[in-house]
């Protein structure tokens, strides 16, 4: 898909891309004229759509992970299938109100949403996800508001 | 009167964003004159999603993959319970013992049995630059399967919406057997075999993803009743271009465990009669053995027996077959 400027005459570059910690996507596109930025949001089933095919809106990462599909999509796989999995005893760790907050977030994109925290822990050398560990990521990472 | 920003904002919302905000004088006979708005084919900016590009950048890595695996074979029947995967893991077995480089594609995602059949260990799986690492089964057979992903007994679910389930199930589970293809490091192979489940939904995704398909070899078992099941999965095949590479007869008999002698189990020839149909020609006739069955269940090569025998006739048919097609 392609956004126009109509004001402008002219096509939308692609800004960014965020994941909300509610299921939901955002893509954002900025005229390259008068700079207006518009986001493009898509509802839980339409995230989960983008998903099942493996594709990704605004482009796919350079590098991917192997299986990323399976991996993300599978429910209740074995926690050790992966040998870089079972480096999990060096993963965040989530406590109770962490885990619970992150329950709220419908089934099939939780697993993405898991993974942005997990990331975003796992750079700053966090071992244990918290509410307040969340607000920060949402915070740092532009999501607040979602 | 030219139509400004003033009176943009001052129109009802029933025609406000009918006309675009024009710059003063682009008036037609005094009317404000709506800009034609470039379509996508016009634009000639990057698409950066572009969808369709990622999934043909999907099906390239799938090519890429298996540019050094020399014959792919999908194991197919329209009937559930004949012994395909029996037939797969044995074959795949028999071939490695003749020297073959073989790997095994366990594409029955929610009934898999093809690791535990090849005696493959459950150990983590490597994860490396070139992809997952295979699991390694009897003789070097190289596997992959759900079932080295679940724990023991788990049936496969997805992370899906509560409703409209139906929705994603299909796509999620073709892109689970593109990534069986395209992510794990098969390495270059005399032969791939795919263990198809029952039907031809997977068979129909396979040839997709594998233009290069060499074939599929038909399972049935003697009976009328798979006769119709399968003659309808062979049409499919048929009309779908899929080379029928041969016909294989399982459970065609019973060999006996103290004298070997083969007696009757079920009752018709369906083999002989879809080999008719589809003029592709029977590769093989495999026993009922309860002692290689027993094996196979639990991840032990087959013994010397009649069905044994029978399966390394059959490999080598079909290892023929494939060279002449």
């Amino acid at each position: 898909m392609k956004f126009l400027c109509v004001d402008c005459d002219r096509q939308m570059v692609f800004e960014e891309r965020q994941v909300p910690a509610d299921g939901t996507l955002t893509v954002a596109f900025r005229c390259p004229m008068c700079r207006r930025t518009i986001a493009m949001l898509t509802n839980p089933t339409e995230t989960q759509l983008v998903e099942s095919l493996g594709v990704k809106l605004g482009g796919r990462p350079p590098l991917l992970e192997p299986m990323e599909l399976i991996r993300s999509q599978m429910a209740g796989g074995r926690q050790d299938a992966f040998a870089d999995e079972a480096s999990a005893a060096r993963a965040p760790r989530w406590d109770e109100a962490a885990r619970h907050r992150l329950d709220r977030v419908p089934s099939f994109v939780r697993a993405t949403v898991s993974r942005v925290y997990d990331d975003y822990a796992a750079e700053r050398g966090i071992g244990l996800i918290t509410p307040d560990v969340m607000d920060r990521a949402r915070r740092d990472l532009g999501l607040e508001g979602m | 009167m030219a139509w400004t920003r003033e009176h943009h904002h001052a129109a009802p919302d029933r025609l406000r964003g009918r006309w675009p905000l024009l710059p003063r004088g682009c008036l037609q006979n005094g009317n404000p004159v709506m800009k034609r708005i470039r379509n996508y084919s016009e634009l000639t900016g990057e698409d950066r999603s572009c969808l369709a590009d990622q999934v043909a950048a999907q099906r390239r890595q799938v090519t890429e993959r298996l540019a050094a695996v020399r014959h792919l074979v999908a194991v197919m029947s329209g009937k559930g319970g004949v012994g395909k995967s029996f037939l797969t893991a044995s074959v795949a077995t028999a071939m490695a013992e003749a020297g073959g480089a073989v790997g095994v594609l366990d594409a029955d995602l929610h009934g898999p049995t093809s690791s535990r059949m090849l005696g493959a260990a459950r150990a983590p799986l490597k994860v490396g630059p070139g992809g997952v690492e295979p699991a390694t089964g009897a003789r070097g057979v190289r596997v992959m399967s759900t079932d080295l992903l679940l724990p023991d007994c788990a049936p496969l679910r997805w992370r899906e919406a509560a409703a409209m389930p139906y929705v994603w199930r299909g796509a999620l589970e073709a892109g689970a057997l593109r990534e069986f293809l395209s992510d794990v490091a098969w390495g270059p192979l005399d032969v791939l075999l795919v263990d198809l489940p029952p039907g031809t939904e997977q068979l129909a995704a396979l040839a997709e993803f594998v233009p290069s398909l060499r074939g599929v070899m038909v399972v049935t078992i003697p009976s009328d009743a798979s006769l119709r099941a399968v003659e309808r999965a062979l049409t499919l095949a048929r009309e779908a271009g899929t080379p029928i590479l041969g016909i294989v007869e399982n459970m065609a008999g019973y060999a006996c465990a103290s004298c070997g002698v083969v007696t009757p189990l079920f009752i018709g020839g369906a083999a002989a009669r879809l080999a008719a149909v589809s003029g592709a020609p029977v590769l093989g006739s495999i026993p009922f053995d309860p002692a290689a069955q027993c094996a196979t269940d639990n991840g032990r090569p087959l013994d010397a027996g009649p069905a044994t025998a029978a399966v390394s006739r059959l490999a080598a048919a079909l290892l023929t077959r494939m060279e002449a097609s």
